[in-house]
């Protein structure tokens, strides 16, 4: 059963990412969007836990939000996939469920 | 108040207060329907203000509050205009909140 | 009227579009400029998202208050300030951040840029400062 994973909070406000990450297995993935796209932009305090998540699972960050707070997908660290509102929805047509860390 | 408004034959939506619902439905001719309702003839220097306030508008989002439309009116048109006895004389509603109607902008923040 | 000037300090630690915190802060801090107080607003933790330049919500159906910031001047907000600690947390440096610039218009004072980024020992030190603390 995989699993696609949604985190939309702050990583620096809220633990939704961390225990999301920690709970995540290896086939799943994981959508980072409102304001848990700052998890995604590169030199963060956060960077090292996502870097070692890229390692087991795939993680995308939905670009809208991206754009809506000021960031351009260069600021996005390597190895997360920018989707749009239709790749969201492919996401989660693709995966068995979704898991929503609020 | 009606809840529209009769534009060059279009019925635009207005709130209770009479100010346009949808910024976007602004033409001229919005502020000078309005301004009929209110019993006001339009000039070039209540155009001045007027178009000021959607430029004001364009630039930061909001409609700025009395004492800061005074300022910047006098700071862009001349110190003789950036008082409120200029602006009342104009807007005898009150600057802000009648030329932002006939501007077709949101009642200023911190208006009541 | 009252001639007590008291020192307001609004604290802005919500990142914007989220949540409503920042957009409702920022019209407070509009609304309270009327009242002629000595105001400084202060951005730390995820509040120093506010400022980002660049911000562009169309995509995601909101209002785009991030220009309403550079009119803070106008509305005699004479300091800003950023809390560096939380900036570099997350990888940010002052040129992320937008400009806003202040202007007296009877002394004739223009200053190009309000915000400062400070450190810890200045945030506390402004926090005991104040009169009145509003937090966000």
């Amino acid at each position: 059963m995989s699993i696609l994973h949604t985190v939309n909070k702050s990583p620096f406000e809220r633990n939704s990412l961390e225990s999301c990450l920690k709970f995540a297995t290896d086939d799943a993935a994981v959508l980072l969007f409102e304001d848990g796209i700052y998890a995604a932009l590169a030199g963060t305090n956060v960077q090292s836990d996502i870097a070692d998540a890229l390692g087991k699972l795939r993680i995308y960050v939905l670009g809208p939000d991206l754009k809506a707070r000021g960031f351009s997908e260069e600021r996005v660290i390597e190895g997360i996939s920018v989707v749009d509102y239709a790749g969201f929805v492919d996401l989660a047509a693709e995966h068995d469920k979704v898991q929503a860390w609020l | 108040m009606a809840d529209t408004i009769d534009v060059e034959g279009k019925q635009l939506a207005v709130d209770e207060e009479g100010y346009l619902a949808d910024l976007n439905d602004w033409v001229p001719e919005v502020a000078t329907v309005m301004s009929k309702q209110d019993n006001l003839e339009l000039t070039p220097e209540h155009w001045d203000i007027i178009n000021f306030l959607r430029e004001y508008y364009e630039e930061y989002q909001i409609a700025p509050a009395v004492r800061v439309l005074t300022k910047a009116v006098g700071k862009k048109l001349g110190k003789e205009k950036g008082n409120s006895k200029y602006l009342y004389s104009l807007f005898p509603y009150g600057p802000a909140k009648q030329a932002c109607r006939f501007a077709g902008l949101p009642k200023p923040t911190g208006c009541v | 009227m009252s001639e007590i000037v008291k020192k307001f300090m609004y604290l802005n630690r919500k990142a914007p579009y989220g949540t409503i915190y920042a957009w409702e802060a920022l019209e407070v801090v509009l609304i309270g400029a009327a009242f002629d107080q000595d105001v400084c607003v202060m951005f730390m933790d995820d509040g120093v998202y506010q400022l980002t330049k660049g911000q562009d919500p169309k995509g995601i159906g909101m209002k785009n208050f991030s220009p309403t910031f550079r009119t803070l001047g106008d509305y005699e907000v004479k300091r800003i300030f950023v809390d560096r600690a939380s900036l570099e947390a997350r990888g940010l440096t002052q040129d992320d951040l937008v400009e806003i610039a202040f202007e007296d218009f009877e002394t004739e004072e223009e200053i190009d840029n309000i915000v400062e980024v400070v450190d810890s020992e200045r945030v506390s030190e402004l926090m005991n400062d104040s009169d009145v603390v509003f937090s966000f």
